[in-house]
């Protein structure tokens, strides 16, 4: 998979769970500032990419210090490197 | 028993026969059916009866995404039809967060759909590692009430009866309990339920759903008609807003009607047989309740859902109590069985029956069988004006319930 691919798999997924509007979802966005989720929604968004990219990231410490949509493309695409 | 008196000021209605209370009056008044045969019914095997009254047209996405997500389609209808009902008493939001507002509405269970869902998904490896947060949101046995409460900022008191079929004439008895006590001002109530097969099949295992009529859907139900066979179970919401009188009076809102008498009771004969005596023993207390002899009586809107046993039951104590001097009718066999809602829609469609001056007949009833005999069983419409009407419900479990109502105009 490519990184473009990796991207486009976690934007898709994400709208399609979260409702969002793609223009909005640029790596800049804040995910709770800017894309309105909340600390309900970082727990399914944990399970949404676990279920996109087949991996286990829930206890990850990283997890806990994402921010933007950003640091989400940055965080997965080292795992899918990881794991490849 | 009444301190304050408590008045209905709004109506909100998600139904088989329409989104609002106008559209459920009028529908009814047309003696329009909401049953329609279910064929994904057909693919569940042991299931004989094939029908549903259900909900068609709401659109789920209607409802903010952060709203929505704990809530399964009963809290959708129920978060809808208190917003009409708000609407429509034009009750002010700051009164939502002042602690005086409440809300009563119940379901008989948390969302089933939910349930299979999860549990489909759960018994593949026995991994709770795709459960979704909103889940328990949803599966809660107060996920109505809990739902209408936070979605609309409500912060008084929030309750939720479960009573399966008596759970909305339950809901609107404490409400108006409540408010009578001082304990609110306003209180959103009633009931609501969504559709799922594993109800219909409840009273299938029975022999209480309806079979005969699955190539006939709007022929069933057939309250207190000699070739009824059982129940068909529907789905929606109906809330009514109560207030104390003598605020809403002072707010100038518009009165719809006056609820002045409740009872419930439970009848420990059997957890699922009716008896008449404990039915006419509730219809008794709640006109005690009212201060209220039978013989006022304009109107009785019966439980009646189609059964055998439970429609002779009910015509055996309404002719205990008042013989064939009061009209009797059941909306059933327009409606189905709305289940935890049925108690709040068919209130809200015996009040627009008190507005309109007109008493809807029970639909499908084309020949009264001899066990539902010696009342007086409406079946045409009739115009006539009803100040005074009483209202039953009664469900699974033993428990009996009873409202009374009273006209706007009843002086």
């Amino acid at each position: 998979m490519t990184e473009q691919e990796v991207i486009e798999r976690i934007d898709s997924s994400l709208a399609e769970e979260f409702e969002l509007d793609r223009a909005d979802m640029t790596p800049e966005a804040n995910i709770y500032d800017d894309l309105g989720l909340d600390s309900l929604d970082t727990v399914d968004m944990v399970i949404v990419l676990e279920g996109a990219f087949d991996f286990k990231i829930r206890e990850e410490e990283a997890v806990r210090n994402i921010r933007t949509l950003g640091d989400i493309h940055r965080f997965v695409l080292e795992k899918v490197t990881q794991n490849s | 028993m009444s301190l304050e008196s408590v008045v209905v000021t709004g109506i909100g209605i998600v139904s088989p026969l329409g989104h609002s209370f106008e559209q459920l009056t009028l529908a009814l008044s047309a003696g329009q059916s909401g049953v329609k045969y279910l064929p994904e019914l057909e693919k569940i095997g042991g299931l004989r009866s094939r029908l549903a009254a259900t909900v068609e047209g709401i659109d789920p996405q209607q409802v903010p995404r952060k709203i929505r997500r704990s809530m399964s389609n009963m809290s959708i209808y129920a978060y809808l039809a208190s917003q009409q009902a708000l609407a429509m008493a034009a009750y002010p939001d700051a009164q939502l967060a002042s602690g005086r507002t409440g809300v009563v509405i119940g379901s008989t269970l948390g969302s089933t759909e939910s349930c299979e869902k999860f549990f489909a998904d759960y018994f593949k490896d026995y991994s709770l590692e795709r459960m979704k947060s909103g889940l328990f949101f949803q599966i809660m046995g107060h996920s109505c009430a809990a739902n209408v409460a936070q979605s609309l900022g409500i912060t008084g008191r929030v309750m939720a009866p479960s009573a399966a079929c008596a759970t909305g004439c339950q809901a609107i008895g404490y409400a108006y309990e409540q408010i009578a006590f001082g304990r609110q001002d306003a209180i959103l109530c009633g009931g609501a339920d969504e559709f799922h097969p594993l109800t219909t099949a409840t009273f299938d295992v029975m022999n209480a759903a309806s079979t005969a009529f699955n190539q006939h859907p709007t022929e069933s139900p057939r309250p207190f008609d000699k070739d009824r066979d059982g129940i068909i179970c529907g789905e929606g919401s109906g809330i009514l807003l109560l207030e104390k009188k003598s605020l809403a009076l002072a707010r100038g809102a518009t009165i719809l009607a006056e609820i002045i008498g409740f009872a419930t009771t439970s009848d420990t004969s059997s957890i699922a047989n009716p008896d008449a005596g404990a039915m006419l023993e509730c219809m008794r207390l709640a006109l005690q309740d009212a201060n209220l002899p039978a013989e006022k009586l304009d109107y009785i809107n019966a439980h009646a859902t189609g059964t055998n046993q439970g429609d002779a039951a009910e015509a055996e104590a309404i002719r205990q109590l008042i013989g064939d001097r009061v009209p009797v009718s059941s909306v059933k066999g327009h409606l189905g069985h709305t289940m935890a809602a049925s108690g709040a829609i068919e209130t809200a469609a015996s009040i627009g029956m008190m507005l309109r001056g007109e008493l809807v007949a029970t639909r499908n009833l084309r020949q009264v069988d001899q066990n539902c005999g010696g009342i007086c069983h409406l079946q045409k419409n009739r115009s006539e004006p009803v100040r005074y009407l009483l209202k039953n419900n009664f469900a699974m479990g033993g428990i009996n319930s009873t409202i009374i109502v009273r006209s706007r105009t009843h002086d």
